[in-house]
């Protein structure tokens, strides 16, 4: 590890004093520290090993049933025996399906999307436009604190000052004179549900996503805007026509980190989202439910298993929700890099 | 951006009419983020008394101390593994890895950042609760915190490190310093804001964080014990999440006190983080 050649390409260290001297205590220290850097992968290849490994006998007794049922039923503690399949037993009765909560889980994060990718954007190019220079930082930092704000702190406003809202004025008011449009008809419900957690999910992730386009937008050059104001367009042509199409791959890769923030939100979405098991949900206003907030949910109920078949069930939830988010989240940082280099700044 | 307005007067019209919306976004945005600020503000801070800081919480009411104590204790240690493991990782890519290790290393600590917190929670739980047989503890708890802040504290590190002048590392070699003496009494001063910076905006994160805790640190009602194991802690976010469900006038003032004093940390963390950011750039200059 304390091997070290110097590389031309690697500006940033072409002379790097620990290069130039070797002792016995800076091999130690690039031991020692080439341990810690070692975390990061060992975390991440034990999450992965610890998970499936527990999951293994649910993802065995489960089969592609997990995939296709949207039953999820711990079974019969009382009942008399065990039901095995696969070679591992459950309850009997037992069923779990998680379709409900994946599919809660893709809509409550697309639905998220649709709403916040266009307001981030309005409020990203209204912050480094229109904003006065100096009230600038106030904004700013606004934004930049609403991110800091603990998402139970979320679910409380939701569940005491939105859900309410939803529930006594928005959903009546909507099913009653928009129900002839399709999912806003039917049920009004009690106000938890999809639309609530679409609400606080979209807040949630806005300040991510305008910290972020406004940076990449801050950092485009003003030779593009103005190039552009010369050719005739108008200042919002210019800006969203040239300077936003210029920084494409930032603005999605934002969105893309966003979309998974949004699918691995727990404590919000658990406490506004209706807990819905076993039904699909039929307008905007019904119960849903998410993988991470049904881990938490029933970890009690699953607890209650003998035969542990519902924890490794739920082991085997995370595991779903953990590979769904990789893939985002390696898609994402892909385009990122490729944008950095071919931008050329250093990767 | 400030820029001469030369819009043809016929698009003017449609373009005027998109910066407002715009703006329009941005304050109907702000609104609705002050006023959540706002409501638990104006919920928590009269349910603060000086008897939330002296009584652990019982049943459905009582006080915060022990919640109080379990956050500081679990964010502490949390902050020690991490500044450890955090800063080892950014000296390492910094001073010794090659170029690929780095691209590898700040690749994986990425990914990290995405992975959501219940998923971090339930390793945690399967790992050290169940299989090691720690049960709900302290250091399940602040090792989940670590594993959150571990992203934060590594970017701002690596950061603050790759920016110490090459001029000034090169001089104290020319001087004689032996490598660990550069890191130590040279990269270390220049790049201590940064890292300051990043260990704090971590605390913020730590503070608020309740799903990776459920699985670990459990719950308690009495004050946490200090054993490392086998004796679960208490935290704030914990009373937000459970008391506000509670039936009852008494358990909701916990709820909105425990959310008001978590605010109140978690801006104070970030106002300092932004002052330390500032004096480095003031210094700069």
């Amino acid at each position: 590890m304390a091997s070290m050649d110097i590389r031309v390409g690697d500006t940033a260290r072409a002379v790097s004093p620990a290069a130039l001297q070797r002792s016995g205590s800076q091999t130690i220290l690039a031991v020692l520290t080439g341990l810690a850097a070692l975390a990061s992968f060992a975390i991440i290849f034990l999450m992965l090993f610890f998970l499936i490994a527990y999951a293994y006998p649910a993802i065995r007794f489960n089969g592609i049933e997990f995939f296709t049922s949207g039953i999820w039923n711990i079974g019969n503690q009382y009942g008399s025996g065990t039901m095995t399949r696969n070679g591992f037993s459950a309850q009997p009765g037992a069923s779990f399906g998680a379709l409900v909560f994946i599919f809660g889980t893709l809509l409550t994060g697309a639905l998220t999307m649709v709403v916040a990718v266009p307001l981030s954007l309005m409020v990203a190019l209204s912050l480094v436009y229109t904003v006065p220079k100096r009230l600038r930082p106030i904004a700013n930092a606004l934004v930049e604190l609403m991110a800091g704000v603990p998402s139970v702190v979320y679910g409380l406003w939701g569940m005491v000052v939105l859900v309410p809202w939803i529930g006594e004025k928005l959903a009546p008011w909507v099913t009653a004179h928009l129900g002839f449009v399709p999912f806003l008809g039917g049920s009004a419900g009690s106000g938890n549900g999809l639309a609530a957690s679409v609400f606080i999910l979209s807040l949630m992730v806005i300040p991510i996503m305008v910290a972020t386009t406004r940076d990449v937008m801050l950092a485009q050059s003003n030779s593009l805007f103005e190039a552009s104001m010369a050719l005739g367009s108008t200042s919002w042509q210019a800006m969203t026509r040239a300077v936003l199409p210029s920084v494409r791959s930032g603005v999605v890769a934002s969105v893309l980190l966003a979309f998974g923030r949004a699918l691995g939100e727990t404590m919000a979405v658990l406490m506004v989202c209706g807990a819905a098991i076993n039904s699909y949900p039929e307008n905007i206003f019904s119960p849903v439910n998410t993988i991470a907030a049904v881990i938490v949910s029933q970890l009690e109920s699953a607890l209650t298993d003998a035969s542990g078949m519902a924890q490794r069930s739920l082991a085997e939830l995370a595991c779903a929700l953990f590979v769904i988010t990789l893939i985002i989240n390696v898609v994402a940082r892909g385009i990122m890099r490729g944008a950095d280099r071919r931008e050329g700044r250093a990767a | 951006m400030a820029i001469a307005r030369t819009g043809v007067a016929p698009k003017s019209w449609a373009s005027r009419t998109w910066w407002t919306f715009s703006t329009a976004c941005l304050i109907a945005v702000i609104g609705v983020l002050f006023s959540i600020f706002a409501f638990v503000m104006a919920r928590g801070f009269p349910a603060i008394k000086l008897s939330l800081f002296t009584t652990s919480t019982h049943g459905t009411a009582g006080g915060l101390l022990n919640a109080i104590a379990g956050t500081f204790l679990l964010v502490v240690i949390g902050l020690a593994i991490v500044t450890l493991v955090g800063l080892g990782t950014a000296i390492w890519t910094v001073e010794f890895a090659p170029l690929w290790a780095k691209r590898v290393i700040r690749f994986m600590v990425d990914v990290l950042a995405g992975v959501p917190s219940i998923v971090v929670g339930y390793f945690l739980y399967v790992a050290l609760v169940e299989e090691a047989g720690w049960g709900f503890s302290l250091v399940a708890g602040a090792i989940a915190l670590a594993i959150f802040m571990l992203p934060y504290v590594v970017r701002a590190a690596d950061v603050a490190f790759s920016n110490v002048p090459r001029t000034v590392r090169e001089g104290a070699v020319a001087l004689g310093a032996r490598p660990a003496m550069v890191i130590f009494s040279i990269d270390f001063p220049w790049a201590l804001p940064g890292i300051l910076t990043g260990l704090l905006v971590a605390t913020g994160i730590g503070l608020g964080e309740t799903a990776p805790l459920i699985y670990t640190a459990g719950w308690s009602n009495y004050l946490p014990t200090l054993a490392p194991t086998h004796s679960p802690v208490g935290y704030l976010t914990y009373v937000v999440w459970t008391y506000i469900s509670q039936p009852f006038e008494a358990s909701h003032q916990l709820a909105y006190a425990a959310a008001a004093l978590l605010m109140i940390f978690i801006f104070a963390t970030n106002l300092l983080a932004r002052s330390f950011v500032e004096y480095r750039t003031n210094r700069s200059r």
